[in-house]
């Protein structure tokens, strides 16, 4: 896959672009519409929602805590059952560690579980740069392979695509990485699914290898958790000789127990399903059963630094549900790609500057991504305060200066004084309401502000001003009946037309 | 330092200020069903994902299984170790039993047409089948690959309302597998199609005495 984040523009530009395409923007309206109104009756058959989104987020919250002590646990745990563990700092390291794993076998591809961990580390290539194939079993991924294209979801990574382009795409594409194509491929998303049973098929059954992430690890009992709807997961874990799973270090739950949290939150939140057709869970292996050798790698890569962050560090709750990026306004119609980073949509915007860093212009406009409306906060089945870590990400990024960055800083210590300063606030106010007729309508020097915002109109007298007249007065003289507010509110709405007349 | 001494110090350091989080309190239900309607539930939400629900009793099952396997044409069935004889009973002669020998290839069990499990419990709020790997379920991979999969679940002791409920009951040093539904998938326009790579039909058998 040549396809790349790096030097991808920020996300403005490439939300801009993005808006143009007419076609990606009615999949994306259909496809996010979809799932976040089933998902809605989904979580509407639990009553106790607001129980386990609270309990899903003390567990997460008390893992994090005490992540060292649940780390070393679940190495001992994992090594008594079998298994090898795996430190990576990094993503370079991570790669390192997997592809030594992988020439230890003596084969040169493998077979891969969908998974973010390994598409933040940019695993695929890294192998590729080490001669191993590796070959993407989900379908949606299988289509962003084969299309040498970007995922645009965390869920339905090829969300941006509809069933036309995934025709052509599997009819061109197919031949070149193993079996073809059925002649005359029509466009039903039946026909499409059983042209790539037929083609993924012949590499599960020869695959000596499989990489995997985890949804979960349980660091009581050394359990790993994958949840999928497929079976490609279950193919990887099960029918290859060694796997290799690559795991965050924030996917821990100390207890067996706790998986009876999210393993009714998860499904719920991201495809909107009681539950997902499958769920695989091994500790360690298990002789005559499955892959006789298992590696955990657990991956660094940034998590440290977020959890370092008093108010950011929330964002390693994220079970990776997506059901923020169904609601998001803003994602809606920029599309994944415009996020420039694996994790696209409300999350991806805390949790990519995290992880990597604000250092890029990338990952510098990723917390203005948003519009701030709580939305992607409502569903969060761990309630991560997204606008919170949005706004704080902003503060730290204004504070570092820069680019665009400084007039910010400026306006905000600005518009402070000002509000800690009622009479030049109101000064401020009847000027711009007198002369309103004399204001542009795009603020020059704001250029990135306005060229996609209508500045509002200002209304023709202060607020302050005709509260002062229709309300302040009236008050006081203790005319409060609901009569006389109606008769009131009729005549201020005369008042405002008239003023405005003048 | 190695990487995991240099990861953990991390962690330490990261989190040396942050305020105290006690283990979660866990007020959520434990299940949504009352046990009146858990049986009617679950055949109800495996069928929402296109499961293909039969019940019978004891007496019936082998029948049952004959008619399941004849109507779809099978001429082979892999049936696990420990799935009792009685179940194939009523087989018609020519269908081909085939055993899942440990060196036997994930290529010719693609051959088989049909599989015959047990299953360690069923889960009603989310219409879920979980095997574990006994010796009446066989190894992970046998309700994989073939292309039909015949699940029978013993009412009277195998149904639970829900997860909480499930958990205690299962022994996680064991691999365990979770089916709700066929496989399925949404990839394409989020328009969901049964069975991309795990079986395209799965049948559940519901036995009641």
């Amino acid at each position: 896959m040549s396809g790349t984040y790096l030097g991808m523009p920020a996300f403005p530009v490439a939300a801009k672009a993005a808006l143009g395409n007419e076609t990606l923007r009615g999949n994306l309206r259909h496809a996010t519409h979809t799932i976040r109104d089933k998902r809605e009756k989904a979580v509407a058959e639990l009553d106790d929602w607001a129980l386990l989104r609270e309990a899903g987020k003390q567990i997460k919250d008390h893992t994090l805590r005490h992540l060292d002590r649940y780390l070393v646990q679940l190495e001992e745990s994992v090594t008594a059952a079998g298994g090898v563990v795996h430190w990576a700092r990094d993503a370079a390291e991570a790669n390192r560690i997997v592809a030594e794993l992988v020439k230890a076998t003596g084969e040169s591809e493998v077979v891969k579980v969908k998974s973010m961990a390994t598409q933040e580390i940019g695993l695929n290539e890294a192998l590729e740069a080490e001669g191993i194939s590796a070959y993407e079993t989900d379908l949606a991924e299988l289509i962003v392979q084969l299309g040498d294209d970007l995922p645009s979801h965390i869920l339905v990574p090829a969300i941006h695509r509809n069933r036309g382009e995934i025709r052509d795409i599997f009819r061109e594409q197919m031949g070149a990485w193993g079996r073809a194509a059925p002649e005359g491929l029509s466009d039903t998303p039946a026909d499409l699914a059983e042209a790539a049973r037929l083609h993924l098929r012949e590499k599960f059954l020869r695959a000596k290898v499989g990489v995997s992430g985890a949804n979960f690890m349980v660091a009581e009992t050394g359990t790993l958790v994958v949840v999928e709807s497929e079976g490609n997961g279950r193919m990887c874990l099960t029918l290859p000789e060694t796997l290799i799973s690559v795991v965050g270090i924030e996917k821990i739950v100390p207890s067996w127990q706790d998986l009876e949290v999210f393993l009714q939150t998860l499904p719920r939140s991201s495809t909107a399903e009681r539950m997902n057709p499958y769920t695989s869970m091994w500790t360690g292996t298990t002789d005559g059963d499955g892959p006789r050798a298992f590696h955990l790698v657990l991956l660094d890569n940034g998590r440290t630094d977020t959890l370092a962050d008093e108010v950011g560090r929330q964002a390693l709750r994220c079970i990776r549900c997506s059901a923020c990026l169904n609601v998001c306004p803003v994602y809606e119609r920029a599309g994944g790609h415009a996020y420039g980073s694996v994790y696209p949509g409300p999350i991806g915007a805390i949790l990519s500057p995290q992880l990597r860093g604000i250092g890029s212009e990338v990952d510098a406009s990723l917390p203005y991504a948003s519009s701030l409306c709580g939305a992607c906060y409502d569903v969060c089945p761990v309630a991560i305060d997204i606008p919170e870590v949005l706004v704080h990400l902003r503060e730290r990024i204004a504070d570092r200066g820069g680019k665009g960055h400084r007039l910010e800083k400026a306006a905000i210590k600005a518009s402070g004084w000002v509000f800690d300063h009622p009479k030049v606030l109101a000064a401020g106010e009847r000027v711009a309401s007198r002369t309103r007729k004399l204001h542009p309508s795009r603020v020059p020097g704001a250029g990135a502000w306005t060229d996609s915002r209508d500045l509002p109109e200002l209304p023709p007298e202060p607020f302050r001003d005709w509260w002062k007249k229709n309300r302040a007065e009236k008050n006081s003289a203790g005319n409060n009946s609901a009569e006389s507010n109606s008769a009131e509110s009729n005549s201020s709405a005369k008042n405002r037309g008239e003023g405005s007349a003048t | 330092m190695t990487a995991r001494e240099e990861i953990l110090a991390r962690v330490r350091a990261a989190v040396a200020d942050a305020p105290d989080a006690p283990p979660a309190t866990r007020d959520y239900r434990t299940t949504h069903t009352g046990p009146e309607r858990v049986v009617e539930l679950l055949a109800e939400n495996l069928a929402d994902y296109r499961a293909l629900v039969h019940r019978t009793d004891e007496e019936g099952l082998p029948a049952l299984i004959a008619t399941l396997l004849t109507t779809r044409g099978s001429t082979s069935v892999l049936a696990p170790p420990g799935v009792p004889a009685a179940w194939l009973a009523a087989l018609a002669p020519e269908i081909a039993r085939v055993e899942d020998i440990p060196g036997s290839t994930a290529r010719e069990l693609d051959q088989v047409d049909s599989v015959i499990t047990g299953c360690a419990l069923a889960v009603a709020e989310t219409g879920t089948l979980v095997l574990d790997g006994s010796p009446d379920q066989g190894r992970r991979r046998v309700t994989l690959v073939p292309d039909h999969h015949i699940c029978v679940v013993r009412v009277a002791d195998q149904v639970v309302g829900s997860v909480p409920q499930a958990m205690p009951r299962l022994d996680p040093t064991r691999p365990l597998t979770w089916i709700s539904g066929p496989s399925a998938t949404s990839d394409i326009e989020l328009d969901r199609v049964e069975g991309v790579h795990g079986p395209r039909t799965l049948e559940v058998v519901l036995v009641e005495n």
